[in-house]
């Protein structure tokens, strides 16, 4: 059985004033086994952060379910769902807007290993903030320090500790180095790598880049227009792609032609 | 061939709490009509602070340009007042920007912001310029330019507002195009679709462009020359294709090494070790040395600064014993 599968989900936002209906994503199936990496493809618009919100279950669907474990996501009333969206976390793109500036690197940490572990000791605390820390390569002797104090891929690094805090089984990784410079993007990658394989997690990684997917992912899906065009294989994909939309991504990165010089 | 821009030993440092920063220490290029020089870094590096310098554009205080020279033409860019900037920048030298969301005025109609330019530096009336800016849209490949530029820039995608940008760097037709990092926020293919518009126009134009970004990939696709800046200094330049053939400096091998492109799957990805150094408190000697193997370490210069030296023809790069690979 599959880890996490999304059967039929289709979002579609209603109509308003000045706007027409639109349907963000249409009839998107996917299934992601345990410790898989599954790439998620596509240009800005085509609706890959609208699915991960619903896989977040922060978008309803209008059709469609979404299975974790063969239980269904929807029909958790709000405590459940409370307790299950812990088991889903993200890293976002730009780590320098989703850390709040206020606060510490033990405050923001200590705020998410509390929400599955509820109350706990000082020193329990400590000690699991200093873990979270040197998992993702961050000296624990700065956890009094603000974001503004750290560099570009260390607050990438704070924020992926933030999302380990509440142990989550699936990390949804929206465009997470994209904002990075190429060496601090591999430190990054490796990092998501060996957290995977060590702590058994399964991660969606969402991208534009081609070059970072096709070394990360085990298996890629291309969106367009809120459909997924192609799955697959990520070697098969991008070698030998079928469909237009995946074949004109292809053309248009240039890191794959440097490949070739 | 003629030389739009000359820099030499550019130096410009800002004087912070923390001290003396030096941002860009002894930077010379060239750049030629109707060719792309690149410089490429990562964050820190001093590439933007070097393009910004040119224009008059880095805050004095805190900053500072410490000494060298910008010849644009006959005139000195460093020895203009600002006055004297004024009429240059957005007309003979224009820029355009990363991130096309913010450096777009919300508040005001794309035509306004396009046809500013023609306003300011030729005097043209409103109506006239206006008629320029629709054909400028046009020639960056806006589709019905006379209905969206009556249009704000909240209504145009983010690869459109980037052509937004290069309309109205392109339409007073300037000697030399700086570009900072334009595609860094962009999606694959609208990347691709801006960068060839870039080209397209300076092939058609013969405009001199200098491209910064982090990306060398990008670099390898648009670029003429290369600059590869290092802690503030220039560690290597050279034709392109001889760049991606022979890489001769450590920093410029390793950059190339942590493509992920480039790189077998299931392999740890190459990182550099280290991080950039502080400007504030640079190493003297080679800059690149605390993150070289242990080894190449022992040979890297420690007492003075590694200088440039030609090591095939158009081909430069440090003269660091450590750092250089030569054949």
């Amino acid at each position: 059985m599959s880890f996490l599968q999304i059967q039929d989900a289709t979002v579609t936002f209603p109509a308003r004033r000045g706007s027409e209906a639109f349907t963000a994503v249409k009839g998107v199936s996917l299934s992601i086994a345990k410790g898989e990496i599954l790439g998620l493809v596509g240009e800005s618009g085509c609706g890959k952060s609208t699915l991960s919100r619903a896989i977040m279950q922060l978008q309803p669907l209008t059709a469609g379910r979404i299975l974790l474990e063969g239980g269904d996501l929807s029909k958790l009333d709000s405590h459940q769902l409370r307790m299950a969206r812990l088991n889903f976390q993200m890293v976002f793109q730009d780590p320098y807007a989703s850390l709040n500036p206020r606060r510490t690197v033990f405050s923001t940490l200590t705020e998410a290993v509390r929400a599955r572990t509820g109350k706990l000791p000082k020193e329990a605390l400590w000690e699991r903030v200093a873990a979270l820390m040197q998992r993702v390569g961050l000296n624990p002797d700065f956890a009094l320090k603000y974001p503004h104090e750290f560099s570009g891929g260390q607050r990438q690094r704070i924020a992926i500790a933030r999302a380990l805090g509440p142990d989550p089984r699936l990390l949804i990784a929206d465009e997470p180095v994209s904002a990075l410079d190429v060496s601090i993007q591999s430190q990054i990658i490796n990092l998501l790598l060996n957290l995977c394989r060590d702590l058994g997690l399964t991660m969606l990684f969402i991208s534009h880049d081609l070059s970072v997917v096709r070394y990360i992912a085990d298996r890629v899906a291309v969106m367009q227009n809120g459909q997924i065009v192609e799955l697959g294989e990520t070697g098969q994909v991008l070698t030998a792609p079928q469909h237009p939309y995946t074949q004109k991504l292809l053309e248009a990165a240039p890191a794959l032609r440097l490949a070739e010089v | 061939m003629s030389t739009v821009l000359d820099v030499q030993d550019l130096k410009v440092s800002f004087h912070t709490r923390n001290g003396v920063v030096r941002a860009v220490d002894g930077v010379s290029f060239k750049v030629e009509k109707g060719k792309t020089t690149g410089i490429v870094g990562e964050s820190g590096s001093g590439k933007s602070v070097t393009c910004y310098s040119l224009l008059g554009l880095v805050p004095m205080p805190p900053g500072r340009i410490e000494g060298g020279s910008a010849k644009f033409g006959d005139v000195d860019l460093l020895k203009l007042s600002e006055k004297e900037l004024q009429r240059i920048r957005g007309s003979r030298i224009s820029m355009i920007f990363q991130d096309p969301m913010t450096s777009l005025n919300p508040w005001l109609r794309v035509g306004t912001q396009v046809a500013e330019p023609l306003r300011l530096h030729e005097g043209l009336s409103k109506s006239e310029a206006w008629k320029r800016a629709v054909e400028a849209l046009r020639e960056v490949g806006i589709p019905d330019p006379e209905k969206r530029i009556h249009q704000y820039p909240h209504e145009f995608s983010g690869g459109m507002r980037q052509r937004v940008m290069i309309a109205m760097a392109l339409i007073t037709r300037p000697e030399l195009l700086i570009a900072d990092e334009p595609t860094t926020a962009l999606d694959v293919t609208i990347q691709k679709q801006v960068l060839d518009l870039i080209r397209d126009l300076q092939k058609r134009l013969g405009i001199a462009v200098v491209f910064i970004t982090h990306d060398l990939a990008v670099v390898s696709e648009v670029c003429d020359y290369v600059n590869v800046m290092y802690a503030g200094r220039l560690v290597e330049a050279s034709p392109v294709q001889e760049l991606f053939a022979r890489p001769r400096h450590a920093y410029t091998q390793a950059l190339m090494r942590s493509i992920p492109a480039l790189q077998r799957k299931g392999e740890p990805l190459y990182t550099i070790p280290g991080l950039p150094p502080d400007l504030a408190n640079l190493p003297s000697g080679c800059a690149f040395r605390p993150r070289q193997t242990p080894e190449r370490q022992a040979l890297c210069l420690t007492d003075r600064q590694p200088p440039l030296v030609e090591v095939s023809p158009g081909h430069w790069a440090q003269d660091c014993p450590g750092c250089l690979i030569r054949d």
